[in-house]
């Protein structure tokens, strides 16, 4: 139950939300509070309190991480700017091991924005927020003026605790280590450029948004000696790799043939001379397992309803290169490098 | 995924390989070099690097990068005088994507974009079209850019546009052709290429037929190859076939996609829209005479060089750059002095280092040079 009483009337998003007065109050206590509904926020105080005997039943270091959501469209096939929100830091949570425990809540709205629109996205915060087990406790919002924003910004920060020897990180890849993705890659990217509807194709794709939190926990329960996990959001597969690599001082070979790719967006990168391995993932990690523990980790991520498609890829070479080499299927091997800029369609 | 994988199949790839390698091997030794093979189109350079592709022909042939890449050849003079019409007012400019990054003199039209002028993104000119009839009130230009390939499309939007009589559509028209441009490279003195493999879009519209002087005259074989790795290989087994047999012809290997006689509408619509220019400046090249071109007079008022008043800048390409080298096979692209280091695909200064179709620029990105190196 919430203790809220007031109602939000307006069918637009004016200055006044943003002004401190009654209006704001009125689509806090209504859409934030009134659809967050917990007990932290309902405290309606500048910040939000916990014990710290709570957090240290769970390990003895915390995890803190932030990021900023601008997508466009707002809405998009299988998820909206506001699961991705949600998922998208408790995913950076998550691959360090940590259990994600709070997040906040940054809101930049647009002047003249659809408060339909803005409750829809904030329900999907928090069935996004229950279904991954994290609070949403804090937040905050501004209004700025029409063509100062481009409808909703968000920004999450979110704290997890790291259970008792877990030690992931990028610099920890180690020679003979599997590389495993836990499913089909590129479905984010691919949906977010065709719901543009620039390209006007016909096709079905849907992102791949989902929290990886309870997934990690299920790979760690098996292997609790993980050496390396990245979620492959910005930049794709491509870029965890190349990031694993250097910072591991180690290469890292993969087969093609292994990644597993949906033909939906195979087509989409085949029409555009797009690399799937570029694309934006929203619910997809990429982890460096030891090589003893790959299969049976392999064999509990694809028990999991976030992991079933999942594959081992590659593995972990002992190089001073620092490269990521991709073995095509019929023998040819490319390197696959950090991408330049934003990956553009090729003109014929 | 069905008409992909069937072109992709490791073990035809591996028997078409042995193949090749069995008669590369019976070509008598008649230098001290390998056989020089260019890749005339840039989407055969794309796909080369993309599936490794070089390191599984034998040592004995070399893979030249051609001309074929329209983004990389674009003079920087032309990015200057998209930017130009980009910053007028109440101009809408439209661009093929991977026209976005190439650097002018003075800033690229993506930084144009940044800096306030309205510069977007199309699939096709048709959706140029559209911006156009949408903002009325805007003047929509459209960057016209590439071989025979994209000159169809450009030249039926440009009629659609005429037959509407819509006003605020204009082609800023910097399309190149690829036969001249093949000629100065086989005319030029340093040339050592032994054998081509065709342009598969290109021909897709022009037909085989405007290669037989190649075969002629120059006496270098020439197979015209479609894009997927096995299309790419046959090709090259036709083309060492050739040389083994010390023939020298123009033949198809796309032929589910080329005609003999080329595309007959499309080359009529080319036609009617299009004459060739006197001479167009090519980035790395130089001016090839009869390798762009402009606009008929019947068009003019789509012309946008006409509209805004483009006095063609010349911009000299930077003194230390040496694509034109390896454009002719003269020089590998790490063989540059800039290569890697003034020039990469972040701050590209020549021609081949723009889009991911360029040569050096493949090879940077694909690690080409230490391939063998890195494990």
């Amino acid at each position: 139950m919430t203790k809220t009483t007031r109602t939000l009337r307006a069918t637009t998003i004016t200055m006044a939300h943003g002004a401190g007065g009654k209006a704001m109050r009125d689509l806090i206590e209504d859409v934030f509070v009134g659809t967050f509904a917990n007990k932290d926020l309902e405290q309606l105080e500048d910040q939000a309190r916990f014990e710290l005997a709570d957090l240290m039943q769970s390990g003895a270091k915390l995890a803190f991480t932030t990021d900023s959501y601008v997508v466009d469209p707002v809405e998009f096939p299988g998820g909206d700017i506001g699961s991705l929100a949600v998922n998208g830091t408790v995913n950076d949570i998550a691959v360090s091991g940590a259990i994600p425990k709070y997040l906040s809540c940054g809101m930049i709205l647009e002047e003249g924005l659809d408060v339909a629109l803005l409750r829809r996205v904030v329900s999907s915060m928090k069935a996004a927020a229950d279904k991954a087990g994290v609070t949403i406790v804090t937040g905050d919002t501004k209004v700025v003026p029409k063509g100062k924003g481009d409808k909703i910004f968000i920004n999450t920060s979110g704290i997890g605790v790291i259970p008792e020897g877990v030690d992931i990180s990028a610099a920890n890849c180690r020679p003979g280590d599997k590389i495993i993705v836990n499913g089909l890659i590129g479905d984010h990217g691919a949906a977010i450029l065709n719901a543009r509807g620039d390209l006007a194709l016909d096709v079905e794709l849907k992102t791949d948004c989902q929290a990886l939190n309870d997934l990690m926990q299920t790979m760690l329960a098996v292997c609790p000696d993980i050496h390396a996990v990245r979620d492959a959001s910005r930049g794709g597969v491509a870029t965890v790799l190349c990031e694993f690599a250097e910072s591991s001082n180690v290469s890292i070979r993969l087969q093609e043939e292994h990644i597993p790719v949906r033909d939906t967006v195979r087509g989409v990168c085949e029409i555009l001379g797009l690399d799937a391995l570029y694309f934006a993932n929203e619910g997809k990690l990429v982890a460096s397992v030891p090589a003893e523990s790959a299969e049976a980790v392999l064999k509990a991520m694809r028990a999991h309803p976030a992991g079933q498609d999942s594959a081992i890829i590659g593995e972990v070479i002992e190089s001073k290169y620092n490269r990521v080499l991709v073995k095509t299927h019929f023998g040819g091997e490319r390197i696959l490098d950090m991408l330049v800029g934003e990956q553009l369609p090729r003109i014929c | 995924m069905k008409y992909v994988d069937e072109f992709r199949d490791p073990d035809m790839a591996k028997r078409v390989l042995e193949r090749i390698h069995a008669v590369v091997e019976e070509i008598p030794v008649t230098r001290d070099r390998p056989l020089q093979i260019m890749e005339v189109c840039g989407g055969h350079t794309h796909s080369i690097f993309r599936y490794g592709l070089e390191e599984l022909l034998p040592d004995k042939i070399e893979m030249v990068h051609g001309p074929g890449c329209p983004v990389c050849v674009l003079p920087m003079g032309r990015v200057d005088d998209c930017v130009a019409i980009a910053e007028q007012p109440d101009v809408i400019f439209t661009t093929f994507g991977d026209a976005m990054r190439v650097p002018g003199s003075r800033k690229s039209l993506q930084q144009a974009n940044s800096d306030g002028c309205d510069v977007r993104m199309v699939y096709s000119p048709m959706d140029a079209l559209d911006i156009a009839r949408k903002n009325p009130h805007k003047n929509v230009v459209f960057f016209g850019l590439g071989f025979e390939t994209t000159m169809p499309s450009t030249a039926l939007t440009l009629l659609q546009a005429d037959r509407e009589g819509i006003t605020n559509f204009s082609l800023f028209c910097n399309h190149i052709t690829i036969i001249p441009t093949i000629k100065a490279i086989l005319d030029s003195p340093d040339m050592v290429i032994d054998g081509f493999l065709g342009p598969g879009h290109v021909s897709m519209v022009i037909g085989s037929a405007p290669y037989e002087f190649i075969a002629g005259h120059y006496k270098r074989p020439l197979v015209i190859a479609g894009f997927e790795p096995l299309d790419i290989l046959q090709s090259m087994l036709m083309v060492v076939e050739q040389i083994k047999a010390g023939r020298a012809q123009v033949e198809n290997q796309y032929k589910r996609i080329v005609p003999e006689q080329g595309n007959s509408n499309a080359l009529k619509a080319v036609g009617e829209v299009f004459e060739l220019r006197e001479f167009f400046e090519w980035r790395g090249l130089g001016s090839i005479d009869h390798s762009g071109v402009r606009i008929r007079e019947k068009y003019a008022r789509f012309d946008a060089e006409r509209i805004f008043a483009v006095e063609p800048a010349h911009v000299a390409d930077p003194k230390a750059c040496q694509c034109g080298e390896v454009l002719k096979g003269v020089l590998k692209p790490w063989e540059c002095k800039l290569f890697g280091e003034q020039c990469n695909p972040e701050t590209p200064i020549g021609a081949l280092m723009v889009s991911t179709e360029g040569a050096c620029s493949a090879y940077y990105s694909y690690g080409k040079i230490d391939i063998r190196q890195a494990v």
